[in-house]
């Protein structure tokens, strides 16, 4: 089905609220928001999030997460390092949560956002539903990245038990805590709106 | 439902853009419980439910209250070999205080106690007025789009969740009891979830922009 866009019919519609204005309005007069026409220049936004979110998941690997002392022994544990720990001591459910969340989440969003970049043009027109899902997907799951700083923070926080056990953030927490930010400010910038615009659009 | 929208209609009040793949759509009432979906790409429109904006504003109250009470009762203690050691929320986002990562604790901060206390207030400014069938307080519009922009940063329920595997880490190493705060946070989740299923953006839209 090919139903009227609001591009089409020569307005601009708010993302933010759903209010239609004329083209060559330039803010919502309802919520506020600014009025972006669909326009695939503002993917470099979406690039340059993406770009400042994986240099940031480097040293977030690298470096190390926690440092635990335990009876005057200290141990660095990098992201991966502490998950091997946990499949280790038989907490395989914890093992998979932290994995899952600061590994495979974290690179599948990556990936994600990188193929809905590259195919923003290239989608039928019908075929704009898979990828939607992918974004709400990429949306909704991509916070919950941030569980493992929060899990430091507890950890840092309540494990104070001075000679006996210890635990300190090392600074993988912040590079981390920041790639996770920048990852979803790449996804929020992508606006899925460019999504249904197909070839034959873009040659208009 | 929305049907279609064809370009004879010049009333741009009554249309709405769908937000994520721009097809325009004819807004109609909508009776209690009912859903428009886009006819595109599937997203909710609108789906207003009966008292919406009054049981918005006692959840966020709700809300409110049990993240105050969050802040000052203890979260967690630990306790091993005659030792312990007990931390409040406010604890948890000071561990990361000292040094170069002290503003992750202030990022910490805001996404677990500042948003959500935020948008609770928010929240209610916005739809107090309107519960009661009076006009929008000033800025009301301004207000209720920080509330949707600021969404995605807050995160009680991810740290909630955190809060359970860093419990697993500490498995056999000590022993955890959990404080009035926990608890309080666990119904915080409960009562965000609820008051995010009244919240129909357009409908609330459509009752900010009503003078
Ligand atoms: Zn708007
Ligand atoms: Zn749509």
């Amino acid at each position: 089905m090919n139903a009227l866009t609001a591009t089409d019919a020569g307005l601009v519609g708010c993302t933010r609220c759903g209010r239609v204005w004329p083209k060559d309005e330039g803010h919502c007069a309802r919520c506020g928001a600014h009025l972006q026409a669909v326009d695939r220049h503002r993917l470099q936004a979406v690039w340059a999030w993406w770009i400042a979110g994986m240099i940031f998941y480097i040293p977030a690997n690298l470096l190390p997460m926690l440092v635990t002392t335990t009876l005057g022994n200290a141990q660095k544990n990098t992201i991966v390092g502490g998950a091997i720990e946990l499949w280790k001591h038989h907490n395989y459910g914890v093992a998979m949560i932290i994995f899952g969340a600061s590994i495979m989440i974290p690179v599948g969003k990556f990936i994600a956002v990188a193929y809905l970049a590259v195919s923003v043009g290239n989608e039928s027109r019908q075929g704009g539903k898979p990828h939607l899902h992918m974004l709400e997907v990429v949306e909704f799951i991509g916070r919950w990245s941030m569980i493992d700083v929060f899990v430091v923070a507890i950890l840092s926080a309540l494990v104070q038990l001075g000679f006996v056990a210890s635990i300190h953030p090392g600074p993988a927490a912040a590079s981390f805590a920041l790639s996770v930010a920048f990852t979803m400010l790449s996804a929020q910038s992508f606006d899925p709106r460019l999504i249904w615009r197909g070839p034959d659009r873009e040659r208009k | 439902m929305t049907a279609p929208f064809y370009p004879h209609d010049h009333d741009l009040s009554g249309l709405i853009a769908c937000p994520r793949c721009d097809v325009l759509h004819r807004s109609e009432e909508l009776a209690d419980g009912q859903r428009a979906k886009c006819t595109r790409c599937g997203t909710v429109l609108m789906w207003p439910r009966k008292n919406a904006f009054l049981h918005v504003v006692s959840l966020s109250f709700t809300g409110m209250i049990l993240m105050i009470g969050a802040i000052f009762f203890p979260f967690l203690e630990i306790s091993t070999r005659g030792l312990s050691h007990e931390s409040s929320i406010f604890g948890v986002a000071m561990a990361f205080s000292d040094g170069f990562l002290a503003p992750l604790a202030f990022a910490v901060l805001t996404m677990i106690v500042a948003l959500p206390i935020f948008r609770f207030v928010a929240l209610i400014y916005t739809l107090w007025p309107l519960a009661n069938g009076r006009p929008a307080y000033r800025h009301a519009a301004t207000t209720f789009r920080l509330v949707q922009e600021l969404q995605p940063w807050a995160m009680a329920e991810i740290f909630i969740i955190g809060t359970a595997v860093a419990l697993v880490k500490i498995g056999g190493l000590a022993t955890v009891s959990l404080g009035p705060a926990f608890w309080a946070f666990c119904v915080l989740i409960i009562v965000i979830a609820l008051k995010n299923s009244f919240v129909s953006d357009w409908t609330i839209w459509n009752a900010i922009g009503r003078k």
